[in-house]
C-alpha cells in the first residue's frame, strides 16, 4: 500500500511542474514504473485518481512499465529481473526499497551482489502536457 | 522529467519540530550510541521522539536498543513502529540482518525512498544516526532536509578530530546549523579537543568519559540509561536546554 505514498509524490511533483509551466489544466501525465519495485498498478492508479487536484480533473494518466535490467559490475553479465526467482519476503523488501535487491539478488553468472540497475528501478515522471 | 519522490520529502517531515543528525568524520567514535541514548534520554524527558538509522551498510542502533520482532505498518506509506517509547526506523526491517552492499548512488536512492515513504507522527525531535564521513548520505541529508542541525561526535584522538574538522568546515561552508561537538571516550582532563572546537567557532557540548562498562548494557535500554555515558550525555542535553 505504499503505492499511495509514491502516488502522492507523483502528484506533488507534477503539480509543481504544472505551476512552474503556467498550466491551467493538465491533459496528459506520463509515468514510468520500473518492474524492480513490483508496484501494484491497480493501487497506484486508484491512488492517483483519488489524490489528483482540480487541475488534473480530466488528465489522461499513461503508465508505462519498464523492465528491470541489471548489469554485474564484476563480470559484466546483463540480465532481466524476474520476481519469480525471489521468495515472498525478499520480493516484499525490494518492493519497499529497491536497493534491498543488493541483499537478495546476485549475478546469475558470478554470484556478485555488486550490480547496477540499468533501468526499471522506481517510479518516474516522464512528461506532462497541458493547457496554458 | 525526473524523480518525483524528492517533491514529497519535506511534506513527510513537516510535523517534526527539530531534526538532529548525529554525525562524525570517522567511524567508531560512538555516533550510534550517542544517537540511541540521546533519543532515549529525550523520551525520558517526555518528548515525542523518532530515531532513524541512516547507516544502511552498517546499521547498529537496533542492537544498541535491543529492537527485534517489530516491523513498520503499511498505511498509504510506512509507519515506523513505536519501541521503547520512540518511533524507530531502520533498513534492518528489510534486510533481516543480511549484508547490504551499496554504492553511493544506491545509498542516495535508498535514502530518498525511505524519506519519501516513511510517515512520521508529530515529533519534537527526529534523531538521525548518520554513517561516518562526508559522503552521499551526508550530502543528501543537507540537500533534502532544510532545517537540519548537526550534532558532531569526536574522540580525543587527533585522527578523529581531523576528520571532524573537515566535516565542520563543510557544514559551515554550506551554512548548515551545527548544534555543537561532543567529545566521547575521554581518558583524561586534556582540553586539546575543546580548544580545537572553540577555534572553529563551534559550541563545545562537553565531554563523555570512556565508559568501559557500557558494552554490558548493549541491548538493554533500562541499563543503558543508568550508565555513566548516559548520565554525562544528559548533562549535555541540559546545556542545550532540551
Amino acid at each position: 500500500m505504499h503505492e499511495w505514498a509514491l502516488a502522492e509524490a507523483v502528484i506533488t511533483a507534477a503539480s509543481e511542474i504544472a505551476e512552474k509551466e503556467g498550466l491551467k489544466e493538465v491533459t496528459v501525465l506520463k509515468i514510468k514504473v520500473g518492474e524492480l519495485q513490483q508496484i501494484e498498478l491497480d493501487i497506484l492508479e486508484f491512488a492517483l485518481s483519488q489524490l489528483k487536484p482540480d487541475k488534473f480533473k480530466n488528465t489522461k494518466i499513461n503508465i508505462k512499465i519498464d523492465k528491470a535490467e541489471l548489469r554485474c559490475r564484476v563480470c559484466g553479465h546483463q540480465w532481466i529481473f524476474s520476481k519469480e526467482e525471489l521468495d515472498k519476503n525478499s520480493a516484499e523488501a525490494i518492493h519497499f526499497i529497491p536497493e534491498i535487491a543488493h541483499t537478495y539478488i546476485k549475478c546469475p553468472k558470478c554470484g556478485s551482489p555488486d550490480f547496477e540497475v540499468l533501468r526499471g528501478r522506481g517510479v518516474w515522471l516522464e512528461s506532462i502536457k497541458g493547457v496554458r | 522529467m525526473g524523480d518525483p519522490r524528492i517533491s514529497v520529502v519535506n511534506e513527510r517531515l513537516k510535523e517534526i519540530r527539530n531534526i538532529i543528525a548525529v554525525s562524525s568524520g570517522k567511524g567508531g567514535v560512538g555516533k550510534s550510541l550517542t544517537a540511541s541514548i540521546l533519543a532515549l534520554a529525550l523520551v525520558k524527558k517526555g518528548y515525542n521522539i523518532g530515531l532513524f538509522d541512516l547507516d544502511f551498510t552498517s546499521p547498529s542502533t537496533h542492537i544498541i536498543l535491543g529492537i527485534e520482532g517489530v516491523q513498520p505498518r503499511e498505511e498509504k506509506g510506512i509507519i515506523p513502529p513505536k519501541v521503547h517509547g520512540l518511533e524507530y526506523m531502520s533498513i534492518v526491517y528489510y534486510t533481516s540482518n543480511y549484508a547490504l552492499p551499496l554504492r553511493g548512488e544506491d545509498v542516495s536512492n535508498a535514502l530518498i525512498e525511505l524519506l519519501s515513504i516513511t510517515k512520521w507522527g508529530k515529533l519534537d525531535f527526529l534523531i538521525i544516526d548518520m554513517p561516518p564521513g562526508i559522503g552521499d548520505a551526508t550530502l543528501d541529508i543537507i540537500r533534502l532536509i532544510k532545517n537540519i542541525g548537526f550534532l558532531v561526535v569526536t574522540t580525543p584522538s587527533q585522527l578523529a578530530f581531523e576528520t571532524v574538522r573537515k566535516l565542520v568546515t563543510l557544514l559551515k561552508e554550506l551554512n548548515v546549523r551545527i548544534i555543537g561537538v561532543v567529545e566521547n571516550m575521554k581518558m583524561n582532563k586534556s582540553e586539546f579537543i575543546q580548544q580545537q572546537v572553540k577555534s572553529l567557532r563551534v559550541a563545545v557540548l562537553g565531554g563523555i568519559s570512556f565508559d568501559a562498562k557500557i558494552e554490558k548494557s548493549i541491548g538493554n535500554t533500562v541499563s543503558l540509561l543508568k550508565t555513566s555515558f548516559a548520565k554525562e550525555l544528559e548533562q549535555t542535553l541540559e546545556k542545550l536546554g532540551f
